[in-house]
Formats: structure tokens, C-alpha cells, sequence
């Protein structure tokens, strides 16, 4: 008797997996796809200069995006668990934070384009204060552009397992740590950072796998100039090159893998589930 | 000799509208224990927190050894203290945590962690110094907390209900070390309490607190044998608030004896004998419905029993009857 939950994960989740393992050995040419078992799309894809540039950049935009949510993700998480006093203003403002995610992420990022565009908002409100006297080009379809619009989609999922970390923090702590003579930055450091990593290893997990598997963003923000893994199995996909999309998205599934793992060892994450 | 006291005048804390801490004043010898005593709510953490600086002070001062502390903040007052649930920082193992001052301060690490070690020993926690909080039973995180408090050479060390969060047997054991440790040291001990059991173990004076003003202070002895008021009394126990014709009165019920019913005395019917070991209690109902409790030594008791339903007389020395002013 498999009881129902494994049943789901074996169905919605192991199977596919596995279809996509043995697709990626298929061999496929212009016009056909043949079942087979080689290692052909592995050779290819680990032979082309492409890929490493590719991810490379997906390297990048994760590195880049993680480090400014979990500065603004740290910094909101912070100021909703030891300024906002009431637990009633805490949850408001909580809620106030999630409100950008009650629209689809593609309207959210779409919306960034009249904002961003060469004759957009930011450009000609620059332009008439005086700051700028040409329209800034690298505002939109640009790195800038993907990051500002990641930053924008993925903070919330830093914020939240920040913000219920810091609230498990007993408050008599930070009296101790008052008592003891320390001053907020000493506080911060020595008190609040170190028993708020694990908030920050799952938000940075998340982050990371979102920002690894993304390629509808990069797409619409960098105006098809920039390329990222995601974008990579995508255009296969279009080709249909199965074979050589599913060894793509293997490869990036064990590299996301390695990079948790690798995150997993410095932060013991168990006591937050 | 320099004044060390620890002196409160007419400390006061509002919450909005509620006063938790109305104008009280006190003057805490140096080197003496010193317990806070009330029911929950009656102002005496809020006091604590004051001294400690953990809480504003709406009115009035806090004078330490000649300095008024009642703004500076916690680490400067000379203070320090234990929290209810020892607050132990649980990212640091032992060591660090009793060294987290120093560290704060910017000493070397070397130096730091020679000084934590010399206050492990004092408590007696040198060979757990590597473990972390969590590792450690309750006595010894308390100890934890103590040499934490302690590696700041405080003048006063504030207590917050140290001992509740322990086990009744450990809770008696810690107390008699709380009490070593304060004689060693020399400094003033300030703790807070609801149990008058522990106040009394522990305190050379006993400030018992209820409806954020002092009910009554004074050595531990002269608070259990004189209440001053029928709120200490029965705050205290082990004693009958009587009333009688010229007021009302505190008699410890040990103090009372029982005779058989001769004139003049107060005349009383038991109405129920309980055994507690050393002693039996017997309540008896005398006239105006009030009831007096007569702590009996169970030998004399014996010697003489009686039941429910018996008229019996009661005695008690005049000296033992204290009129309360409340």
C-alpha cells in the first residue's frame, strides 16, 4: 500500500524527473528524436563555450539578486519584529508587504517596461529636473533591468522566513545583550544576525532556485539580450530539441542541488521546519 | 567607609493611565539581601526593571552609592541583571556567554575567556564550558546566568524570579547558594519573589509590594512576626487576622495554644483537625463567625486530642498579638 502522499510525489514530482533523466540521453537530429542512450546532448552542451557564458550569467543575476533581497529583505524583516511595537501593526504591515503579490509576476515585471523605457517615467522625470540630459539607455533591456525586476519579485520570499525567525527571538535576549553593555550595532552583530541565519539560509534558498530556474524575466527585461539557463531550455524547447533541453535542465538541477547543499552546511536549517 | 546603597526615592511608573509603581521609596543596605515579595501584578518586576534600567521611570530617582542612575543606561548603573528565564544567548557556548560583556567591552579574547573561566568557577560549571545552553540542565543554566551577571562586578545584582523556573528540590538547594555566593561576594542582592517561603529563606530584609505601593519592609524576621497590615499578614501565612473589639489583629497560629473552655477566654468550637507531621492544625470557630487556626505541636497535641464538635479555649500571649494599621 503506497498511502496517498507518496503516490502524489511519485506521480507529480519523481516521475517527471526520471522522463526528463531519460530524455536527456535520446538522440535527436533536425527533423526526428530517436530513444536512445548516449551521451551526446552531455558532450555537446559541455563542449560549447555557450554554456559556460550561460551560466555564468545565471551565476550572476543569483549572486546579485540574493545580495540585494537580503538587504532589503533583513532590513524590512528587521523593522517589523523589534521597531513596530503592537503584534496588530506587525501583521498589517506584513500584509501591506505581500500586496504586490496579488497580481501575476509577468504584470508586475511588464509594468516595469513603461516605467524604465527610454522615454518612460524614470527617464523624462530625470530629464526635467535637470539630472540627466540624455535618456539614460541602460534603464531597460538591460542586467539592471533583470535585477531590479528579480529584486522586486523575490523579496517577499526573503522577507518571510527573516521576519518569522527574528519573531521566535526571545526579547529578553536583547535586554541581556543590553545589560551586558551592548550598544544596537553590537546587538545586531553579535545577537540578532547569528540567530536569524537560518531564516536567512531558507530565504536565500529560495531566492537562489528562483532565480536559477527563471528565464520569463530575463527574457522580457533584458529584451532578449541577455541569456540565462532557463532561457537556454527554453529556446530548445521552441526548437523542439527535447533531448538537448532535458540534459540542459539536468545539469542546472544538480548544480542548483550542489549550490544548496554547499549553503546547507553552514546553517543548520532544521530547527525552523 | 564610601555610602553603597542603593537608595529609591519616590520611584514611580505609569502605563498610560495605570500606575504599576506608585512613589515608592526605599533605601537598600550595601551588602544585604533583599527580596521583593507580592502577588503577580503588584509592581514589584516593574521595580526590578527600573533599577536595571529596562524600563523608563515616569517620577522620582534611583541613586546608586551616591549617583543618580535612574537614566543612564543598563550597563553603566553598576547593575546587573539575572533574567526569569536566564536569557542565555543560545548561539553562544558557555564560555562565550558568560565572556559576552567583555567582548562587548573589546577585550582581547584571550583575557575575556580567562576572566569567564575565573566566574565559571565560582559557580562550579568549569569542565561545561564548551557546551551550549540547551545542553545544560535548568540549575546549571541558572549558573550560567549568575556568572554571566556577575563578570561585570556589578554593585547590585537584580534577580527576576530566579528560582521558579526550577524544580522544587533544586529550587531549595540553588537558594542556599544564592545566598552563599551573595555573603562571599559582598554585594547587595535585590530578588524578586512571589513565594514567601523563598523570601524568607533568603532575605535579610523583605519589602512585601501589593497594588504598586509597599505594603511593609523591613528585616525578614520582624515582616513574618509583626505584619503590619492584613494584606501581609495573610500574604506571609501562619496567621489568624482577628477582629476584636479594639481593632483588628495578627496572631501567628503557632502562637496559639488551646485550653479547655475557662471564662475569660475566647471560646472557640473545632471544626477541623488536619495532622501535618510536626504540627496539627486545628480551626475552631469563635464568636463573630471568624475562624482562628491553632498550629499545635503534634506531642502536646496527643497528649490532649480533640474533634470536630469540641468546645475548646484559645490562648495567646498578649506580646504575640500585633494590631494591624490596614
Amino acid at each position: 500500500m503506497v498511502s496517498p502522499l507518496a503516490a502524489v510525489l511519485l506521480i507529480f514530482l519523481v516521475l517527471p524527473i526520471v522522463l526528463i533523466v531519460i530524455v536527456s540521453f535520446w538522440r535527436a537530429t533536425e527533423f526526428s528524436i530517436i530513444p536512445a542512450f548516449e551521451f551526446d546532448n552531455y558532450a555537446f552542451l559541455f563542449g560549447s563555450p555557450v554554456t559556460y557564458t550561460v551560466f555564468f550569467n545565471t551565476f550572476k543575476y543569483a549572486v546579485i539578486t540574493w545580495a540585494c533581497t537580503l538587504l532589503i529583505g533583513f532590513t524590512v524583516a528587521y523593522y517589523l519584529a523589534f521597531h513596530i511595537r503592537t503584534l496588530t501593526w506587525q501583521i498589517a504591515l506584513f500584509l501591506l508587504c505581500t500586496i504586490p503579490f496579488w497580481t501575476s509576476n509577468i504584470i508586475r515585471m511588464i509594468s516595469w517596461i513603461p516605467f524604465l523605457g527610454r522615454n518612460g517615467i524614470a527617464n523624462s522625470t530625470l530629464m526635467s529636473w535637470g539630472v540627466i540630459e540624455e535618456p539614460i539607455e541602460w534603464l531597460l533591456f538591460s542586467d539592471f533591468a533583470v535585477i531590479l525586476a528579480f529584486v522586486h519579485l523575490y523579496t517577499l520570499f526573503m522577507v518571510v522566513p527573516i521576519f518569522n525567525t527574528m519573531m521566535r527571538i526571545d526579547k529578553s535576549l536583547i535586554e541581556a545583550a543590553r545589560d551586558a553593555g551592548a550598544n544596537g550595532a553590537q546587538i545586531l552583530w553579535n545577537v540578532i544576525i547569528p540567530l536569524t541565519k537560518p531564516g536567512i539560509m531558507i530565504g536565500t534558498i529560495f531566492v537562489v532556485t528562483l532565480v536559477m530556474g527563471d528565464f520569463i524575466t530575463v527574457r522580457f527585461m533584458s529584451g532578449s539580450q541577455s541569456a540565462n539557463v532557463g532561457r537556454l531550455i527554453s529556446n530548445d524547447i521552441a526548437l523542439l530539441q527535447y533531448p538537448s533541453a532535458s540534459a540542459t535542465a539536468i545539469v542546472l538541477l544538480l548544480t542548483v542541488l550542489i549550490t544548496i547543499g554547499i549553503l546547507l552546511r553552514f546553517v543548520d536549517i532544521r530547527k525552523e521546519l | 567607609m564610601r555610602n553603597q546603597d542603593l537608595e529609591l526615592v519616590s520611584v514611580t511608573k505609569r502605563y498610560g493611565a495605570t500606575v504599576a509603581v506608585d512613589a515608592i521609596n526605599y533605601r537598600f543596605k550595601s551588602d544585604s539581601y533583599t527580596c521583593l515579595l507580592g502577588p503577580s501584578g503588584c509592581g514589584k518586576s516593574s521595580t526590578l526593571r527600573m533599577i536595571a534600567g529596562h524600563e523608563s521611570i515616569s517620577d522620582g530617582s534611583i541613586v546608586l552609592a551616591g549617583r543618580d542612575i535612574s537614566h543612564l543606561p543598563p550597563a553603566q548603573r553598576g547593575t546587573a541583571m539575572m533574567f526569569q528565564n536566564y536569557a542565555l544567548f543560545p548561539h553562544l557556548n558557555v564560555l562565550d556567554n558568560v565572556a559576552f560583556s567583555q567582548k562587548m567591552k573589546g577585550v582581547s579574547t584571550a583575557k575575556r575567556h580567562a576572566e569567564a573561566r575565573e566566574m565559571l568557577a565560582l559557580v562550579d560549571l568549569t569542565e561545561l564550558a564548551d557546551r551550549l545552553p540547551d545542553q545544560l540542565s535548568g540549575g546549571q543554566q541558572q549558573r550560567v546566568a549568575l556568572a554571566r551577571a556577575l563578570i561585570t562586578r556589578p554593585q547590585v545584582l537584580l534577580l527576576d524570579e530566579p528560582l521558579s523556573a526550577l524544580d522544587p528540590f533544586l529550587r531549595i538547594r540553588m537558594r542556599s547558594e544564592l545566598r552563599k555566593l551573595q555573603k562571599e561576594l559582598g554585594i547587595s542582592f535585590v530578588h524578586v519573589t512571589h513565594g514567601q517561603d523563598e523570601a524568607l529563606a533568603l532575605a535579610d530584609e523583605i519589602i512585601v509590594m501589593n497594588n504598586a505601593v509597599i505594603e511593609q519592609a523591613g528585616p525578614a524576621r520582624e515582616v513574618f512576626n509583626a505584619p503590619q497590615t492584613k494584606f501581609v499578614a495573610q500574604f506571609m501565612g501562619g496567621h489568624n487576622v482577628i477582629a476584636l473589639p479594639d481593632g483588628n489583629f495578627a496572631i501567628r497560629a503557632d502562637a496559639v495554644s488551646i485550653t479547655s473552655p475557662t471564662p475569660g477566654a475566647i471560646e472557640g468550637n473545632v471544626t477541623a483537625v488536619e495532622y501535618q507531621g510536626t504540627h496539627v492544625s486545628v480551626s475552631a470557630r469563635i464568636t463573630g463567625d471568624q475562624e482562628v487556626l491553632a498550629l499545635i505541636p503534634d506531642a502536646t497535641f496527643f497528649a490532649n486530642p480533640h474533634q470536630p464538635g469540641d468546645r475548646i479555649g484559645l490562648h495567646w500571649d498578649s506580646t504575640n498579638q500585633h494590631k494591624l494599621i490596614a
